[in-house]
């Protein structure tokens, strides 16, 4: 595992995708999900939304690293928020 | 309508497929991550730099430039392989013998490998040798794609356009292939004109086909490396240098493995934007549409 040079911001990166992933999974058994229309102009599932809010989240991350001098938690802070609100209202 | 059964056991077959995909993607994706956030000198010297390549790579001029010069070529080469594919594919003849002679002299640039249709097309636009170089030039029109950026950006995308329009005409071909003769026979009996059943029958019909050939287009041309890095080297000076290149000279040429592999993330997420948007946007325009009227 050496070749691949983990550090711990992404190994807990990788591990909050793993989590993410396992959790939809287990929801999905759960509760199956429902396509339906929100505030997004399509309709989506859970799945689509959780899709939506990670890749959003990486443009606002670049978006701040790249062209602010905000500190990047103020990015995460934003992209959780936003995940949140996608999934509830999405 | 919909009687099937869910069954989620079938995803356990799909299994194999992930292992595969985990070897040759997400693991190796995941060391791009790891490298990208940190300074690799060797293995036992490396150093965590944060964000630091990512702000560097967004804020580099000449990494934004070469990033409009390829939104700009995939854009004129979707505009022009687009509807000349369906053009060429409403004129191929439908049956006999010239159908098929028809398929295969289409199919032939596609046949090339990249690396040679660059050589080709670099030995063609030769001044001395070239045909179209040499043409050109006794017909007293200056052209040299090693001195002028605007030759070479014609030449260039005229070299796509003759790999790659085959393609989008052969996928659309298939696509009017299996539209069923009853449409064109109802069309007859309302006397619609060439336009109208073009429009309303075999567009609607061939949606399926222009979603992959455009996807499969925007993808080829946004990473295409091998035609101009032979034809042109990037250049004159660094007017035809597209993303691909870019990287692989930071990457193989420079060593520089923190920036290229930040850049790498920034280039793997436009695509899957733009990817993502296309196929929502047009997987929704089908759903909109009246069961009737879709393919």
């Amino acid at each position: 595992m050496s070749w691949m040079v983990w550090t711990v911001p992404t190994a807990i990166f990788f591990s909050s995708i793993a989590a993410m992933l396992a959790g939809m999974t287990v929801w999905e058994i759960m509760s199956p999900t429902v396509e339906r229309k929100g505030f997004l102009p399509i309709a989506t599932t859970r799945g689509d939304r959780l899709f939506i809010g990670l890749l959003s989240a990486a443009f606002i991350h670049l978006g701040v690293i790249g062209f602010t001098s905000l500190s990047i938690w103020i990015a995460l802070a934003v992209s959780a928020v936003w995940l949140l609100v996608l999934m509830r209202w999405g | 309508m919909n009687n099937k059964v869910p069954n989620n056991r079938a995803w356990l077959l799909v299994l194999p497929m992930l292992v595969l995909v985990a070897f040759s993607a997400i693991i190796p994706l995941m060391t791009v991550v790891n490298y990208s956030v940190q300074d690799v000198l060797g293995p036992n010297a490396r150093f965590f730099t944060g964000t630091e390549w990512f702000q560097s790579m967004l804020n580099d001029d000449a990494l934004q430039a070469a990033f409009l010069r390829q939104i700009s070529f995939s854009l004129i080469i979707l505009a022009i392989q687009i509807p000349l594919g369906i053009g060429i594919a409403l004129i191929m003849p439908k049956r006999g013998w010239q159908a098929s002679a028809v398929l295969i002299l289409i199919t032939l640039p596609l046949l090339i490998p990249w690396n040679v249709v660059g050589s080709i097309w670099q030995i063609f636009t030769r001044g001395d040798i070239g045909l179209m170089g040499w043409g050109l030039r006794e017909l007293g029109i200056e052209y040299n794609i090693t001195r002028n950026a605007g030759d070479a950006w014609v030449t260039i995308i005229l070299m796509d356009v003759w790999h790659w329009t085959p393609l989008v005409a052969m996928l659309c071909y298939s696509g009017l292939r299996s539209i069923p003769e009853a449409y064109y026979q109802a069309a007859r009996i309302d006397r619609a004109s060439k336009w109208a059943v073009f429009r309303y029958i075999q567009l609607p019909k061939l949606t399926n086909v222009l979603v992959i050939a455009v996807l499969l287009r925007f993808m080829h041309s946004f990473m295409i490396y091998a035609e101009p890095f032979v034809l042109t080297g990037g250049g004159p000076g660094s007017a035809t240098t597209f993303l691909s290149q870019s990287l692989t000279t930071m990457a193989v040429g420079q060593q520089d493995l923190g920036p290229s592999a930040a850049f790498s993330l920034i280039y793997f997420l436009v695509i899957l934007l733009v990817s993502w948007v296309f196929y929502t946007t047009i997987m929704n325009m089908q759903k909109d549409k009246p069961p009737h009227g879709g393919a």
